[in-house]
């Protein structure tokens, strides 16, 4: 048996990283947990502690616990920080009011993606900006490159904190917990409250949880306990996720991450939380039909072809990448697929409508949600409507697949 | 409980338990370990002719897609069609109830490691 994997989430060997691999602060923690790792963009993740499967079943019915500390952690800081990033990215960031989030994207000259982006305000003059971790560098270069006369400063501060997030239907009551034991205080407005990608500061008190070890002793650590005389950290709490699911996105202080992970653990472990790795992440977002860069999105993709024309304001003045505002006839689109079976097409397989190749799946999986695979791919514009009889070509053996528009999965309200 | 030392191995993660001159194929609890949720297998039919070293079949995770090589030369004679309508038993029983196939060895058997031998090759125990 030899695996060939369809992206860098998939493999995961050895018991240690190879070469030069960046770790997170919660390393420790996922060992503890029994992870397996995998090189994902250069760092040393962990793909899954027990079951992709299981562990997506759980985000989706109750609650799964992400390390995302690899994400890149960018500030923008200045009077002009607002402009700034109107004339360095392709949304209308100047726009947003302090407390809220936005889906943005960072775009070259020519339009193309260079990365997507979620950006929080959190104050007039000041802007947190997440970048993938691949691209966490090119970002704060060419926000750098593009300050010129503006009023604001670019300085990554990824490696000063880690990143969780807490993703699933009963995150909310979780944090509710973590608040009525006294590990969360200071709550700029209560959780219920704060919307669907916004964000309010709290404070996280570290319990006496990062000395004793859950696996070898009977000892639960009780959120609250041995906190006598620990000093309260500033944590961001943030209405945000990958998932598709209702969940929060929380910012520490990278040496508060471990006694943060176990004290939603351990708060959420009678929830039905579970931590969760990178192989569930990806079908997760896959499902929801949420890019992936790399995947997805690229510098030879502009936003309109991978369906996010909306990012950019029809009538935005001048900003780098203003070719993206321009039609590309015959560029190739994206689009959902769905098949009937177990066999998914994979990244990289070819479509074909009759004889012709017409594009190529970008991500695919069976979707553990919906029982059949899912995939997402780029044809021609011809093929793209929504019905349209396509076959993926899965090693050789022809699959019928159908156009759809995603997501393929859309939690309840 | 199949006794892991009474088997042999192949460097490409599959065991075989021979009993006369059929052999049981299957894959490693190690390869299932490194390919997460197994979700779909692809195997030969009965009656098909594989050979040594040649690709007989499909192991796909969530995550990735392993072709499944065959160790022995010889004719599929039983397919394990409990497999086919439950992947999940190569996760959850890959040397009992998720054998693959039985081939009937029709040529030489060559270059199958021992237990310690695969042992070295993939770590484990060290």
């Amino acid at each position: 048996m030899t695996t060939s994997t369809s992206d860098s989430q998939a493999g995961g060997s050895g018991s240690g990283p190879q070469g030069s691999l960046r770790e997170t602060p919660l390393r420790a923690e996922h060992e503890r947990l029994g992870a397996t790792f995998t090189d994902f963009g250069g760092w040393w993740m962990p793909v899954r502690y027990s079951s992709d499967i299981a562990e997506h079943h759980a985000v989706r019915s109750a609650a799964g616990l992400f390390d995302i500390s690899h994400m890149g952690e960018i500030m923008v800081r200045g009077t002009d920080a607002g402009a700034f990033l109107d004339y360095a990215l392709a949304g209308r960031l100047s726009a947003v009011s302090v407390g809220r989030a936005k889906y943005s994207m960072i775009l070259t000259p020519e339009g193309g993606i260079i990365d997507d982006l979620v950006l929080y305000r959190l104050a007039d003059d000041e802007f947190l900006v997440i970048a993938n971790a691949a691209n966490r560098e090119n970002v704060a270069a060419a926000l750098s490159e593009r300050i010129g006369q503006f009023e604001a400063t670019v300085t990554d501060e990824s490696d000063s904190y880690a990143l969780i997030a807490l993703q699933g239907p009963v995150a909310v009551r979780i944090l509710d917990e973590a608040v009525a034991a006294g590990a969360i205080t200071e709550l700029g407005m209560p959780l219920a409250e704060v919307k669907n990608y916004a964000l309010t500061d709290a404070f996280f008190t570290p319990g006496e949880v990062a000395v004793d070890d859950r696996a070898q002793t009977d000892h639960k650590f009780t959120p609250g306990e041995d906190r006598a005389g620990a000093e309260a950290t500033p944590l961001l709490l943030a209405r945000t996720g990958y998932t598709g699911e209702d969940g929060f996105e929380l910012y520490v202080g990278a040496e508060h991450a471990a006694a943060l992970w176990r004290t939603l653990l351990t708060t959420g472990e009678p929830h039905g939380l579970v931590p969760a790795g990178l192989a569930a992440r990806d079908t997760l977002r896959l499902e929801a039909g949420m890019p992936l860069y790399g995947h997805e999105l690229s510098a030879d993709i502009v936003p309109a072809q991978a369906g996010l024309g909306r990012i950019i304001p029809r009538d935005k003045g001048d900003f780098v990448g203003r070719p993206a505002l321009e039609e590309r006839p015959g560029a190739r689109v994206l689009i959902g697929l769905v098949a009937h079976g177990r066999r998914a097409g994979r990244a990289g397989y070819a479509l074909y409508d009759g004889e012709t190749e017409v594009g190529q799946i970008t991500s695919g999986a069976l979707s553990p949600t919906l029982g059949h695979p899912v995939a997402l791919a780029y044809v021609n514009p011809a093929v793209a409507e929504p019905g349209t009889a396509l076959t993926m070509d899965v090693r050789g053996n022809r699959i019928p697949a159908t156009v759809t528009t995603p997501p393929f999965y859309r939690r309840k309200k | 409980m199949t006794d892991v030392n009474a088997l042999q191995y192949t460097a490409e993660h599959e065991w075989i338990a021979t009993e006369a001159d059929v052999v049981t194929i299957g894959i490693t609890d190690y390869a299932a370990d490194q390919l997460g949720d197994v979700v779909f297998v692809d195997l030969p039919a009965v009656g098909t002719e594989v050979k040594a070293g040649e690709t007989m079949g499909e192991i796909e995770s969530t995550k990735s897609v392993s072709e499944l090589y065959a160790p022995v030369t010889g004719e599929v004679v039983e397919v394990n069609e409990a497999v086919d309508a439950d992947p999940a038993l190569v996760n959850s029983s890959p040397f009992e109830q998720a054998w693959l196939v039985k081939v009937r060895v029709t040529g030489e058997v060559t270059g199958l490691l021992d237990r310690a031998a695969y042992e070295a090759l993939t770590g484990a125990g060290s």
